[in-house]
């Protein structure tokens, strides 16, 4: 063996350790559990259990309420990612850096919070009482969910767009409009095709997480509303069926992945917007 | 004259916070010039093609088009189009739909588009390209297919910001006749910014020398090069010796402490002025015969002529000849009263020419 060989696998040594114990030894796990049942024989009822009422219906809602707050997300964030890339520099940057304050505080915490607020009897709720306004019931629905996720999730969604946003050179801008374009077709002729990439790499990072969620679900949805990630983590830390949960779990790999392909085509390696 | 000028830019001021980067600028364009802006980096060349262009609305001042005020118009409303420094090329559409994207703006038919993309590829000799992406173009490709991209809207005035300010050097020349020939052919207004002296005395009709907002002189290249109006403009354009004088009376001056004849008159009569004198104006002879005696002090072969330093009277003169004198040699110096060109000083501070180095 010679020397830069050696030296090539000692530098890459760490990361590659990390990615076996950390990633590809775990994801073997779940495949085994998946496809296993308790005495250890091959079996494929633990994926095929997604095909039972219960586990199905939380599938849906599931891909449901990441959809919804995806959508939200990409509403929200498109207009202020353009918002910010229109703000001077020193502006822009002490902007996103109060929009990134809040991702330092635990998430846990963020949304325990936001249960406080949106409580029958909480913060939300006495101010609308001291403003003579009815009342919202939200916590404990799939709005309050969708709430949750929107508001956890939005600054990954905001990143990317952003940063592909204040890459485009402004005389690409100006030579749309040089060549007659008004301010509506320059946008949807020049500046949203040219933000694609962050586009998409804000979905993935929006709905994938939204998608695997069990924290907020828990949190704001009461316990009573079961989402594909509250039953696969019931599987594991209540009903101590690792098989089940890890089948349910494979299934749920392969949305992501289908997420994940679809971000490649449409990406076509543009890349540069992972955040 | 005046139905003549097609483009109007009236005491225009910009500044940016505290800096000033137009001071009360007046500048015409009359149809079918080729007019170029030359100045130094950040005199504010591109700051001016921006308000032509629509990108920049000036602090005060008037852009007057065709006889109209066009101060408050957005660049898309504007019958002028303009070629980018840096190309900005659209990465996510092909060459033909760079091209195609103004056209289809104003709703073109689509054979009229197709004809026009053909046309134009052809023009700037890249037929068969249309279906590449701008980034698998050279520097040099990507510039012709702005420009390209530019003409087929059949602009009334084409702005060029530096349009050849990244290409090499045998590509520039070569594209420098390729503009002056689109400019023949397609009989519209170019106004061209460059910094590049030899560039704008090859391609224009009329040069704006600019220097820190101010414009230092405006004239053909001929004028521009054999009567600059002030220092700035002589040490700018080509090579040259710039000196203190004083203008004894007329058609007589004094350098350095000897007395030259010239032609210039109307200068009073024991004023401080600067004198202009081209190397190549300079003409050695024997020490006897010149009007002021000097010795050879360095000697650099250039291809076409020698270059020398020659010192004399207190001052190292730069010398262009085909003759050749040893270092060391002494020599006389002697010039054509016409070669003496006189200047004002300076008026202000700001128009003083701050010295530049080439
Ligand atoms: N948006 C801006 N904000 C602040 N200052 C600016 C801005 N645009 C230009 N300037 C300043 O204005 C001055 C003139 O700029 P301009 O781009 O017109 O120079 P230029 O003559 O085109 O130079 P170059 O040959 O380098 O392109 C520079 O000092 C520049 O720093
Ligand atoms: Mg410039």
């Amino acid at each position: 063996m010679n020397k830069t060989f050696f030296k090539k696998y000692f530098i890459s040594g760490p990361y590659l350790f990390w990615m076996i114990a950390f990633t590809i030894i775990p994801i073997c796990l779940v495949i085994y559990y998946g496809l296993t049942d308790k005495s250890g024989t091959f079996t494929l009822q633990n994926i095929m259990s997604i095909t039972t009422p219960e586990h199905f219906k939380a599938l849906w809602l599931s891909l449901l309420l990441s959809l919804a707050s995806t959508v939200i997300c990409l509403l929200l964030a498109y207009p202020l990612a353009m918002i910010l890339k229109g703000l001077s520099v020193n502006k822009n940057s002490f902007i996103v850096f109060i929009f990134i304050l809040p991702m330092w505080m635990n998430f846990l915490l963020r949304t325990l919070a936001w249960q406080t607020i949106l409580e029958k009897n909480g913060v939300l709720n006495t101010l609308l009482e001291i403003l003579h306004l009815p009342s919202l019931n939200i916590i404990n629905t799939p709005y309050a969910i969708i709430f949750g996720m929107v508001y956890n999730f939005l600054p990954f969604m905001v990143l990317p767009i952003y940063n592909v946003l204040i890459k485009i050179d402004d005389n690409v801008i100006h030579a749309a409009k040089d060549l007659g374009a008004n301010s509506v077709q320059t946008f949807f002729k020049i500046i949203f095709p040219l933000s694609i990439p962050g586009v998409i790499s804000g979905i993935t990072m929006v709905f994938i997480p939204s998608l695997t969620t069990f924290v907020i679900s828990n949190l704001l949805g009461g316990g009573k509303i079961y989402l594909i990630g509250n039953i696969i983590e019931q599987e594991f830390t209540t009903a101590y069926n690792w098989h089940l949960g890890s089948g349910l779990s494979m299934v749920l790999m392969v949305f992501i992945l289908l997420n994940m392909i679809l971000t490649f085509k449409f990406d076509k390696g543009e890349g540069g917007a992972v955040l | 004259m005046n139905q003549d000028k097609l483009i109007d830019l009236v005491n225009i001021t910009k500044s940016y916070g505290d800096n000033i980067i137009l001071d009360d600028l007046n500048l015409y364009i009359r149809e079918n010039e080729f007019i170029t802006l030359l100045g130094p980096s950040g005199c504010g060349k591109t700051t001016t093609l921006r308000i032509l262009g629509g990108f920049e609305n000036p602090d005060k001042g008037k852009v007057i088009f065709d006889g109209k005020d066009i101060t408050n118009l957005p660049p898309n409303k504007r019958a002028l189009n303009t070629v980018f420094q840096k190309y900005a090329l659209f990465s996510h559409m092909t060459i033909a739909e760079n091209i195609a994207f103004g056209l289809k703006i104003k709703k073109k038919p689509k054979s009229y588009i197709d004809d026009k993309i053909k046309y134009a590829l052809k023009l700037v000799n890249l037929e068969g390209y249309g279906n590449r992406s701008p980034e698998s173009l050279s520097g040099g490709q990507q510039q012709r297919i702005a420009i390209a991209r530019a003409i087929v809207n059949e602009p009334k005035v084409l702005l060029l910001d530096e349009p050849l300010g990244a290409l090499d050097l045998k590509l520039r020349q070569d594209m420098q006749y390729e503009l002056i020939r689109l400019k023949n052919e397609l009989g519209i207004t170019f106004i061209y910014v460059t910094h590049d002296q030899e560039e704008a005395l090859t391609m224009s009709d009329t040069i704006v020398v600019m220097n820190q907002g101010y414009i230092q002189q405006i004239g053909t290249p001929e004028k521009i090069y054999n009567e600059p109006e002030n220092s700035f403009v002589a040490d700018f354009i080509g090579e040259s010796n710039i000196l203190s004088a004083i203008m004894i009376k007329d058609k007589l001056v004094e350098i350095l402490g000897a007395r030259f004849a010239c032609v210039d008159t109307g200068f009073g009569t024991n004023q401080p002025v600067d004198v202009v004198i081209r190397p190549e104006d300079i003409d050695l002879v024997k020490p006897e015969e010149g009007t002021i005696e000097g010795v050879v002090t360095g000697l650099i072969f250039k291809g076409v002529h020698y270059e020398m330093d020659v010192m004399a009277n207190g001052h190292e003169w730069l010398v262009h000849s085909t003759d050749m004198f040893a270092v060391g040699t002494k020599v006389g110096i002697h010039i054509d009263p016409f070669d003496i060109q006189i200047m004002h000083k300076p008026e202000s501070e700001d128009e003083e020419a701050v010295s530049f180095n080439e």
